[in-house]
């Protein structure tokens, strides 16, 4: 009978994750109807683009200057076998727009700014806060978890362009400083063979879903978060873990549908 | 006992029933809050005080019977007619649940700076006009981390009175206060209704302080109203749950354990089987 047991089993461990979607889902579209307030008090809004936004500018600074030397590093060795070090501009460029800029920034970004979100949701229901402004007729999740929606799917393009222009400056410091590439046919290369629609638009759009995943993972996390000291340490664990599946998920799905023709 | 008009009554209960997993907290419960007095609700701890307050205020939702809070069933309003409603009251927290990234004054400000076009001198006199009365005036510039537990009970009972509402539900508001400042508290309560007219409801342990300020008792033990009256007739009234309850006798029908198998059954589950001790 063990088969019968197992199958009851992931049954109901399926129809809890269905139903943990659902409610995200409905979570999700109670914070969409907290956008009037924001346009009325857009303070609220820049208050948490500074806190979500540039306090993750280090982070995302440094890790694209050096993504962006590492791969000019490689790619050199790469492509001088081919002879074909003029090239190198165009390489850092597009993996940097196309895939690296939104994805590890994303990834960064669910570590540095999504971690943080779930923790201070959570703990503020823990310790009542968000019982409290209920209280006094505020909509807690117009009031506190919307602005910071908003600032997330708002900074998360920004960041990875961001992420992406320090990698392009990171190449061009190790590939036409270091490593004696041409300086005219780094730009010049980068300019003619990157097209804007494919290649940087598209990159703005896969960070722009990522941005919106991610933050809707913390936000969700952290509402939904077992008010207790364990509760929130799991589900800041879970923000990050799910974070990174959706973003590779994502990734595979959009980079499939952008450029898989 | 409750031979008030319909319109002396701001809440209003009726059959509310209410369970915590199989464990029912609430069963059958009917209770009158009159407008304009201050009623006490007693009771053993963990009898569902706390969670009484949060149905009446929409937070909770019971499964069975309805809850009229000035003429409106709270958890069948739309959700706008709820916020709209919670403006006009104010519940003090148990745990005083102060915004941590805001300082006491903040804090206190926050109710009027959310749903008044008041300008920043007028918050301002109107903040310090209740941080005074709790005797927090100096304090305004702290944060809630640097409170102690009796001041930010304070401040939050000042946050539950900025917006000057019809009804205010105090969740055990003298619970670590010194004798000084629950005096003043104690009169604190007693003033607002007097002098507004604004009804109280108070969930508090310290018995002779809040029978010396109560109009109303309600006594509520395993998920029912035990009794409930004047303080004086409760007193007079010698029934053995609530002589137990407002003298505090450790013997009597009220329990002091939480439910659960007998103690010796308990102890004995554990303890090792005597023929275990030879080997
Ligand atoms: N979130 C919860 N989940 C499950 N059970 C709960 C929860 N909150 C409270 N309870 C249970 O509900 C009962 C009533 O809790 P409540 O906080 O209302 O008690 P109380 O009367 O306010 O007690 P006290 O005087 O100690 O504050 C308790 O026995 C508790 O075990
Ligand atoms: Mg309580």
């Amino acid at each position: 009978m063990w088969v019968l047991d197992k199958l009851q089993a992931i049954g109901k461990s399926s129809l809890g994750i269905f139903e943990r979607f659902g409610r995200a889902t409905i979570f999700l579209f109670h914070v969409l109807s907290g956008i009037g307030s924001l346009i009325t008090r857009p303070q609220l809004l820049v208050c948490q683009l500074f806190f979500v936004g540039v306090l993750s500018l280090l982070i995302i600074l440094i890790s694209g200057l050096f993504v962006g030397m590492v791969l000019a590093l490689q790619g050199y060795y790469i492509l001088s076998h081919f002879g074909a070090e003029q090239t190198l501009g165009v390489m850092v460029a597009a993996s940097l727009v196309r895939e690296l800029g939104p994805v590890v920034s994303a990834l960064l970004f669910s570590g540095r700014a999504g971690s943080a979100l779930t923790a201070e949701i959570g703990l503020m229901r823990a310790t009542e806060q968000l019982s409290g402004i209920e209280m006094m007729a505020v909509n807690p999740i117009h009031r506190i978890i919307a602005p910071r929606f908003w600032a997330g799917v708002i900074s998360m393009p920004l960041l990875a362009s961001l992420f992406s222009s320090l990698g392009v400056l990171g190449g061009y410091f190790v590939g036409v400083l270091l490593l004696g590439v041409d300086d005219g046919a780094f730009w010049s290369q980068m300019q003619s063979k990157l097209d804007f629609y494919d290649d940087v638009l598209n990159g703005v759009i896969k960070s722009i879903i990522f941005g919106f995943a991610v933050t809707w993972i913390a936000i969700f996390e952290g509402y939904d978060a077992i008010p207790t000291s364990e509760g929130v340490s799991r589900a800041t664990t879970r923000t990050v873990v799910y974070s990174a599946f959706a973003i590779l998920g994502l990734d595979f799905v959009l980079t499939a549908l952008m450029f898989g023709n | 006992m409750t031979g008030e008009s319909t319109d002396d009554i701001v809440v209003k209960i009726r059959n509310l029933t209410f369970s915590r997993g199989n464990r029912k907290i609430f069963d059958g419960v009917d209770i009158d809050i009159q407008r304009g007095k201050v009623t006490a609700i007693m009771g053993p701890s963990g009898t569902g005080k706390t969670t009484l307050l949060k149905i009446i205020g929409g937070q909770l939702k019971p499964e069975m019977g309805e809850i009229l809070v000035d003429g409106h069933n709270v958890h069948k309003i739309k959700q706008k007619d709820l916020y709209e409603l919670r403006k006009r009251m104010g519940m003090l927290f148990q745990s005083g649940a102060l915004l941590t990234d805001l300082n006491v004054f903040d804090n206190v400000a926050f109710p009027l700076r959310e749903h008044t076009p008041l300008s920043e001198s007028m918050i301002r006199s109107l903040v310090l006009l209740k941080l005074e009365a709790v005797g927090l005036r100096a304090a305004r510039d702290l944060m809630p981390s640097e409170l102690s537990g009796g001041m930010a009970r304070r401040v939050a009972m000042a946050r539950a009175i900025t917006l000057d509402p019809m009804m205010i539900m105090y969740d055990e508001p003298f619970t670590g206060q010194d004798p000084i400042s629950m005096g003043v508290l104690v009169q604190l309560i007693r003033k607002l209704s007097d002098a507004l007219g604004l009804t109280s409801i108070v969930v508090s342990h310290d018995v002779a302080e809040t029978c010396e300020i109560a109009d109303y008792l309600y006594i509520i033990a395993d998920g029912k109203v035990i009794q409930h009256g004047s303080p004086d007739y409760l007193y007079k009234e010698g029934n053995p749950w609530v002589e137990q309850f407002l003298r505090g006798l450790p013997d009597g029908p009220v329990r002091f354990h939480f439910p659960g198998v007998g103690y010796e059954e308990d102890l004995f589950a554990g303890a090792l089987d005597p023929t275990d001790i030879d080997k």
